[in-house]
């Protein structure tokens, strides 16, 4: 496939794992941000081969990680409701709610339907006038514009039983949380280069600015998280922090103009509790005010949520970078993807989903 | 959900109003909505989240990028290169 080979081509790579050794003088910790790009990693083994020069702290970069718990809970109560088709990404049927998962609502007689793309909700609530179709929007940046356009379109189409769930997350925010924490040992970023597609990449220069830190924003395949560290480590080399693009092929500076006109218009920016980690000023969307008849929270009365995350779970030290999933008690023995105890475990985004699938035979290094 | 991969857009229809594309990832394909890419045409690589198409892949840059990497060493390969006669006849 083009555009994939020609990124994980071996000899490139070597040339690539040479330049970093050459530059390196010392260990340096980077904190790739987006859950696609630790599993890349781990996948490829880049922090076994890049051993030596770079400690990996896996970032909060799992949407469905870090989804509140009281919106799962929120999900489950209305998906259970009979009038109720709740559709959303495969990824959220198997995360842990408080006592259940929507995969459990479901076998208990909830309609709850995995769609591939918002606008397929808004087909089923388009082809079941007799029942109350609700989309579960999670996700970063990325997600966020399908969300968009599937409110768009159902207020074209006239639809009233068309409702959403949201829950959208953003990622500067959360960078700046992980700096401003105290014990903060991260050196430098590689940013989440999809969600640079989005939003261009202006967002990151008052971070770099105010705590000196590089940010380079990185793409997915092993040769591009490859260059993500180069670049990375020859500012920290030579002292230097500034916003650098690695991923010129797909993110220009300026984003995608029509996604971020939609966005302004359907989302407002709201303070957003992030599951394992807690509330994160001005880290979320919501719906405008405009949209307010399209929100399922309100459409919903499902009061009397009792919350209660599970004792044996550590993900959210895993998502602070604060604890390695195979260091968990429970990593590959109580806990696994068939029954995760926590969200890290059942993304394909997930660090301790990552590590299972690809580093549970080998020793951890 | 989160893991846009890059595919080829074959073909490219109105659905009321709204642009849709066929796209191909090496074989298997999916309809995405080109509304965010007005610009975008049969034959253009794109990148798809949550059925929406983000960006183009922009062929020129991802062949600078390549050829960055190509270069990367060769200068210390001449350098080695150039050096090893006059270490010979040093060593003589
Ligand atoms: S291994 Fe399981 S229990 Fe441990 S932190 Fe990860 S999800 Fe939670």
């Amino acid at each position: 496939m083009r555009y994939l080979t020609e990124f994980h081509d071996p000899e490139l790579a070597r040339r690539l794992l040479d330049d970093i050794a050459a530059t390196a003088t010392r260990r340096w910790t980077l904190m790739e941000v987006c859950g696609g790009q630790t599993h890349s990693i781990i996948r490829h083994g880049l922090d076994q081969l890049l051993a030596e020069q770079v400690e990996f702290i896996h970032g909060p970069g799992c949407p469905v990680c870090v989804t509140p718990l009281e919106m799962i809970d929120r999900a489950l109560a209305i998906a259970a409701r009979p009038e109720v088709i709740l559709c959303s990404f495969g990824d959220m049927l198997r995360v842990p709610g408080s006592a259940s998962d929507l995969f459990t609502v479901r076998a208990h007689g909830g309609d709850v339907r995995v769609v591939y793309s918002p606008l397929d909700a808004v087909g089923l609530a388009e082809a079941n006038p007799d029942r109350q179709v609700v989309f579960f929007a999670v996700g970063f940046e990325t997600t966020a514009p399908a969300a968009a356009m599937a409110a768009v379109t159902a207020r074209r189409r006239r639809l009233a039983n068309f409702s959403m769930l949201v829950s959208h997350v953003l990622v500067p925010p959360a960078m700046r949380a992980v700096l401003g924490a105290p014990d903060n040992r991260v050196a430098a970023f590689l940013a989440a280069g999809h969600v640079c597609t989005v939003m261009g990449t202006a967002q990151y220069e008052p971070l770099v600015a105010a705590h000196q830190v590089p940010i380079v924003v990185t793409g997915f395949e092993p040769l591009d998280l490859l260059d993500g560290v180069r670049q990375a480590i020859g500012q920290l080399e030579t002292g230097r922090a500034e916003l650098v693009n690695a991923y010129p092929r797909a993110v220009r500076a300026e984003g995608n103009p029509a996604a971020l006109a939609m966005l302004r218009e359907v989302f407002t920016v709201c303070d957003r509790a992030w599951r394992g980690i807690g509330v994160i000023p001005s880290s979320g969307w919501r719906l405008a005010p405009d949209w307010a008849d399209l929100d399922a929270q309100t459409r919903f009365d499902v009061a009397g949520l009792t919350v209660a995350e599970s004792a044996h779970c550590h993900s959210g030290a895993v998502l602070q970078g604060r604890l390695r999933p195979p260091d968990c008690p429970a990593f590959g023995t109580r806990c696994t993807p068939r029954h995760p105890l926590g969200a890290t475990m059942v993304s394909a985004e997930g660090a301790c989903a990552a590590y299972y699938q690809y580093r549970r035979l080998t020793p951890a290094l | 959900m989160c893991l846009g991969i890059p595919g080829r857009i074959t073909e490219i229809w109105d659905d009321r109003g709204t642009r849709m594309a066929l796209v191909d990832f090496g074989g298997a394909t999916r309809t995405s909505c080109l509304a965010y890419l007005p610009g975008a045409a049969v034959g253009d690589y794109t990148i798809i989240h949550a059925g929406f198409a983000l960006a183009v892949v922009d062929e020129e840059a991802a062949h600078r990028t390549l050829a960055t990497f190509r270069e990367l060493g060769l200068l210390d390969e001449m350098r080695r290169q150039l050096a090893a006669p006059r270490e010979r006849e040093a060593r003589r």
